[in-house]
């Protein structure tokens, strides 16, 4: 990789690194039981929780499989699945 | 740029940063983002928060952020607030975010300096309570009793035996006019904080509480749990001082006991054996001790 004067690095270019690939439980939505309250996409810590017209969707390009969105969701909506490939 | 859309489109930290599974320091950041918005200038000290975010080439970070030493994250951001002035460019701001090794120990005479001198910088502590992106040694932050792996747990060793050093308090006794403590397991509460803190000139502190699955151990789910077990213990007070008189406290709803906390970690299970319970009950009194402090539950 080319060294830039200052070392300096463009903003956002860690979306070149996947790391959905470091899953080994894949969380999933229930969109009949989802109330679109938004809490799993608060408490994502890496980004991958979207919603489109208030219908949420998990980004598993980057998706650790942590378990935080399924673990606070209010009404039980995401289950965690294991991940086979 | 690949994986633009989603969540990413507008973030200010995105995806693909190599924090661990669950790590509540990340969701901090994301947040606090979101509430200084962009126009602001991040620099952060070595820690979990700079290996995970600066993997050469690879930046998570929509806003001009940078790193230096341990120990000098006050004096940079000092340094950049004084040019940001000289340029008269008042709309961007300086913002810290470093963790508690840097914060509590390492960078700490540095803290007192930008805190004395009154320069325009939001220094932010995340705390996970130990040095977690070297493996665990004990810092000024870790809690009494936690077993940390400078200091740990053995035939002559219950952990460290030390008081966590109340940094809000001395921030506070620098005539910081803001001060708060805040937890990633109360998010909106983190943001109205950081919003707040930001609407002030001069120095102010934010010290927030960051459950670290790794080196707590717990399963990473359990993250904001664990957060606020802590503070409806009364170990994790949380609460805001403006010009060093307490303004405003999180109230405990439902007092939970310490052990509820300690028994979920495996950084405290040796307090859960038979000859812990003398221990057990230091905490509940440092606990108990910090709800009478501050008032943090309402007598009827």
């Amino acid at each position: 990789m080319k060294i830039t004067i200052g070392g300096v690095v463009k903003g956002g270019t860690s979306l070149a690194y996947k790391t959905g690939s470091w899953r080994d439980q894949r969380p999933l939505i229930d969109l009949d039981l989802c109330k679109a309250c938004g809490i799993c996409e608060e408490v994502c810590p890496d980004n991958s929780v979207y919603a489109e017209d208030e219908i949420y969707y998990i980004d598993y390009e980057y998706c650790k499989g942590c378990g935080l969105c399924a673990h606070e969701c209010p009404v039980d909506a995401i289950e965690m699945v294991l991940e086979e490939k | 740029m690949n994986g633009e859309r989603g969540a990413n489109k507008e973030a200010l930290f995105v995806s693909g940063h190599r924090a661990c599974h669950g790590c509540g320091l990340a969701l901090a950041v994301r947040h606090i983002l979101k509430a200084t918005g962009p126009d602001v200038i991040v620099v952060t000290p070595t820690g979990c928060l700079e290996t995970f975010s600066s993997p050469y080439g690879y930046s998570p970070w929509r806003v001009p952020w940078i790193h230096h030493l341990f120990e000098n994250a006050p004096a940079v951001a000092s340094g950049i607030a004084a040019a940001l002035s000289a340029q008269k460019r008042n709309n961007v701001r300086v913002v810290v975010i470093g963790g508690d090794g840097s914060t509590f120990d390492i960078g700490f005479g540095a803290l007192s300096g930008m805190l004395e001198r009154g320069d325009d910088v939001l220094y932010i502590c995340t705390d996970n309570g130990a040095y977690m992106n070297t493996g665990g040694q004990r810092s000024g932050a870790t809690p009494t009793y936690s077993s940390t792996t400078t200091h740990p747990v053995g035939r002559k060793s219950m952990g460290k035996p030390q008081l966590k050093k109340d940094l809000p308090a001395i921030v506070a006794d620098h005539g910081t006019p803001y001060v708060a403590t805040a937890s990633v397991a109360y998010l909106k509460d983190l943001r109205k904080k950081v919003e707040k803190a930001m609407t002030y000139h001069g120095p102010r502190y934010i010290q927030i509480d960051t459950p670290c699955p790794s080196g707590w151990g717990f399963s990473s789910e359990l993250a904001l749990e664990i957060g606020r077990l802590g503070v409806n213990c009364g170990l994790v007070p949380l609460f805001e001082m403006e010009n060093g008189s307490l303004t405003r406290v999180r109230k405990i709803r439902k007092k939970l006991q310490v052990t509820e906390y300690l028994k979920a970690q495996s950084r405290f299970k040796h307090l859960l054996q038979e000859d812990g319970s003398e221990y057990l009950k230091e905490l509940q009194e440092i606990a108990d001790q910090n709800i009478a402090k501050y008032a943090l539950i309402t007598s009827s």
